[in-house]
């Protein structure tokens, strides 16, 4: 086997890049997504009898086929681009928050708690204030936690933050069984607690995340808080050195975390659901990870990384409609294109340079060497 | 990079987009359409039911694929709304809705689009909710229920005869997803058809929380097994208790369809209900211009309630012929499933003027005289079960869930 090694001589170097312009970096990128779709379509004609084609104009079909998907794939995007902003100043701190599902998730249910206690007692206005309040406060509380416990004992902040998703969806199961005595477990809509709605239904929404976008922009790029996350990020003890309280940082930045995750939750429930389930984050906590780590920590970035894995899964939605596949070949899709867009990010790093024939001449000659010496023995 | 590649694809949408109007302006000869909704794919058991009964009815309408529009995977949340409006856009004449969870944000997209019109399975609303184009279905499961009880009853009074058991042994085992009327109504029914058979049967339940949780539901079963239970069914859409089952050797009863083929040596038969004929009902009767029924009860006698094989290699001899007469009987009357006579809670029999919660309020207040002529009227005044009695013989191991 270490022979076999020894004799499988590459015809290149890897050698890794000190600089890359960034018209080259976007253009492997764009190479890797068009790679990505071109195999998934031709994957398309075996699988699900598909011709290329149709295949991606059934996906654009999906996505901007109508003014109704267009919108809904701009509500979509903001959504998941909230959760995103949210986990953005954790990770950018290297501070591992996959907690936000279940911090998004407990906000949304601080929301219904209040329509549910309060919704027939309260005027609309107050309502919608107090459920903001309730979600954003709950919201924090759940990103502060595992922060705490970071800062002071050092606990391990990945399965702290994880486990609290679980505690958050065990919480959702126990209130909703509390709220609908026939057993059902189901809250359907409810009536109360709207956002209110300007221009079209989705348009509130998606202003409040984009001026949330640009907050948390501003806020990491110009702020001295969000120059010290960026330190503490680098290296905890060049923080230290420089003065800054690692551990207030630390608490700081998931409460702020945690508080825009309680947001989004209320988003949720004032604008789209107006209910809780157990599955109404629906896994963007963890999508949403993916969003912010694409776009390098930049929340205008993060824009249209946002879209693009929104992108994604609509159009996969809509293969497996038109099609009338099972689910699992669009999941394939979404697989592969990931995987195309985070490979490529290897041919950022590193370049691949072709051997000169001295090279590969020198590099047979040595292997034929040890091949004999091996002999030998 | 990002924004480059969004206003590739924008671009590239707007040409499509075009062509689509274009190749869609074509038109069919038939432009009626159907429209469903699933919480799932296929591989759930629940989706899987409604997705064969709606190829059937497509093959028996002669409709063609374009005019049936799948949308799965869409949860219970405003996801759904947008998935049926989505569908109207699509021109879907019909949109239907096949979990319970569904009904208040697709009742919301009815209210937006009164020309079309939105059926909803096993929900509870339309009787109440005053949206003309909003109904409601469901079968009168109880039956199908009580027939698959009366086969357990058979194949426990084959273990007594055969001296595996004592009578005072005979105890089922029962998996449950939630303490919810829908699963109460199926497991006392259950109950019920064996107890008719074999007078000292008793049953435990044992909750999962879940409607689907296949390891939750094979440990469920298992703890039953392990209490002594010598036969079990359940309520839940996993394969999780019939194929401990068949580890244990111990007959199971199962639902939504026969699992024979996964567990031959202890699959006695499966109820289930068959939604062809309510896809056909509905679609034929938008095709015609008639009114769809506010709530439509799907029964034995028009094929919705629907039994499997029995399955001779497991079930007690004898047991079709019994089914077929209980049956007939369940059709002319002469049994009803909820007697009055036939159990009782707390020792006492039920009153006569007993209410139940049929009109869905947020309180889930007791509103409708349910008792009739010696018999609990299920499914008469909606479709959907009402009927949430603990009744005596069962024991509920975890009460709440």
């Amino acid at each position: 086997m270490k022979e076999f090694f020894k004799k499988l001589e590459l015809p290149f170097h890897v050698v890794k890049r000190s600089t890359i312009p960034t018209w080259k970096a976007m253009l492997i990128r764009v190479i890797a997504v068009l790679a990505a779709l071109l195999l998934c379509s031709v994957l398309s004609i075996f699988m699900i009898n598909a011709n290329p084609i149709k295949f991606l104009t059934t996906m654009l079909d999906g996505v901007f086929g109508s003014s109704r998907r267009i919108w809904k794939f701009a509500k979509d995007l903001s959504i998941l681009l909230c959760i995103a902003l949210a986990i953005t100043p954790a990770f950018k701190m290297r501070f591992w928050n996959i907690g936000a599902e279940g911090q998004t998730l407990i906000g949304a249910l601080a929301a219904v708690a209040v329509i549910v206690y309060l919704g027939d007692s309260l005027p609309e206005g107050v309502l919608l204030l107090l459920m903001l309040v309730a979600a954003v406060l709950i919201g924090a509380i759940w990103g502060g936690l595992p922060a705490v416990f970071k800062a002071i004992w050092g606990t391990n902040e990945t399965l702290f933050t994880l486990m609290m998703n679980y505690v958050a969806t065990g919480l959702v199961s126990y209130f909703l069984l509390l709220w609908t005595p026939s057993g059902s477990s189901v809250l359907g809509r409810l009536d109360k607690g709207h956002l209110p709605i300007i221009g079209h239904e989705y348009l509130l929404l998606i202003i409040l995340v984009l001026a949330l976008t640009a907050l948390v922009f501003v806020y990491q790029k110009y702020t001295k808080q969000g120059y010290e996350i960026s330190v503490v990020g680098e290296s905890e003890n060049t923080a230290k050195y420089i003065g800054i309280n690692v551990r207030k940082v630390i608490i700081r930045t998931m409460l702020i975390s945690g508080a825009i995750c309680g947001f989004a939750g209320f988003l949720i429930v004032g604008a789209l659901d107006h209910s809780v389930a157990v599955t109404s984050v629906g896994g963007m906590g963890f999508t949403a990870i993916m969003v912010s780590w694409l776009a390098k920590f930049n929340p205008l970035i993060m824009i249209g990384t946002s879209a693009f894995i929104t992108f994604l899964d609509q159009g996969a939605a809509q293969i497996t409609t038109t099609f009338n596949t099972d689910s699992s070949f669009p999941d394939m899709v979404v697989g592969i294109v990931l995987f195309f867009i985070i490979g490529c990010e290897f041919f950022i790093g590193y370049q691949l340079k072709l051997k000169s024939r001295e090279e590969k001449s020198a590099a047979a000659a040595t292997a034929e060497a040890a091949e004999s010496k091996g002999g030998n023995e | 990079m990002f924004k480059k590649v969004l206003s590739i694809i924008l671009m590239l949408a707007m040409l499509s987009s075009l062509a689509l109007t274009f190749t869609s302006c074509g038109g069919d000869d038939d432009d009626f359409k159907l429209g469903v909704i699933l919480l799932h794919d296929e591989a759930s058991t629940y989706d899987k039911n409604f997705i064969e009964a709606v190829e059937r009815a497509k093959t028996q309408l002669g409709l063609s694929n374009d005019q049936v529009i799948y949308k799965k995977n869409i949860p219970e949340s405003a996801l759904c709304t947008e998935a049926a409006d989505d569908l109207v856009d699509q021109g879907c004449d019909i949109i239907f809705a096949d979990s319970f969870g569904h009904e208040t944000f697709l009742l919301d997209s009815a209210r937006k689009h009164p020309e079309v019109q939105f059926c909803h399975a096993t929900g509870t609303m339309a009787h109440t909710a005053g949206v003309a184009n909003f109904h409601n279905a469901f079968a009168s499961i109880y039956e199908g229920r009580y027939l698959a009880g009366v086969a357990a009853g058979l194949k426990l009074n084959e273990m007594i005869a055969d001296g595996e058991i004592t009578a005072a042994q005979a105890k089922m085992g029962y998996v449950g997803a939630f303490t919810y009327a829908e699963v109460i109504s199926g497991y006392t029914s259950f109950y019920l058809g064996a107890k008719s058979v074999c007078p000292t049967v008793t049953m435990e339940v044992q909750f999962t929380g879940s409607w689907y949780d296949e390891l939750l539901e094979r440990q469920a079963a298992d703890t039953l097994i392990g209490r002594g239970c010598k036969l079990i069914s359940q309520h839940a859409d996993s394969m999780g208790a019939p194929s401990i089952c068949e580890t244990k050797g111990v007959p199971n009863v199962s639902y939504n369809g026969s699992t024979v083929s996964s567990c031959p040596n202890t699959f006695i038969i499966s109820s289930k209900i068959d939604w062809t004929p309510y896809f056909v009902y509905i679609c034929n009767a938008v095709k015609d211009g008639n009114a769809i029924d506010v709530d439509w009860t799907g029964t034995l006698t028009n094929g919705s309630v629907a039994l499997s094989e029995v399955n001779t290699a497991a079930a007690a001899e004898g047991t079709q012929t019994k089914l077929d007469e209980v049956k007939a009987k369940l059709i002319s009357g002469e049994i009803k499933v909820f007697d009055t006579t036939t159990f009782t809670v707390g020792g006492n029999p039920i009153a006569a003027d007993h209410k139940a919660d049929v009109d869905t309020d947020s309180a889930f207040t007791p509103d409708t005289d349910v008792v009739d002529g010696g018999a609990f009227l299920e499914s008469k005044f909606r479709s959907a079960p009402y009927f949430d009695i603990r009744i005596d013989g069962i024991t509920l191991l975890n009460e709440k869930f």
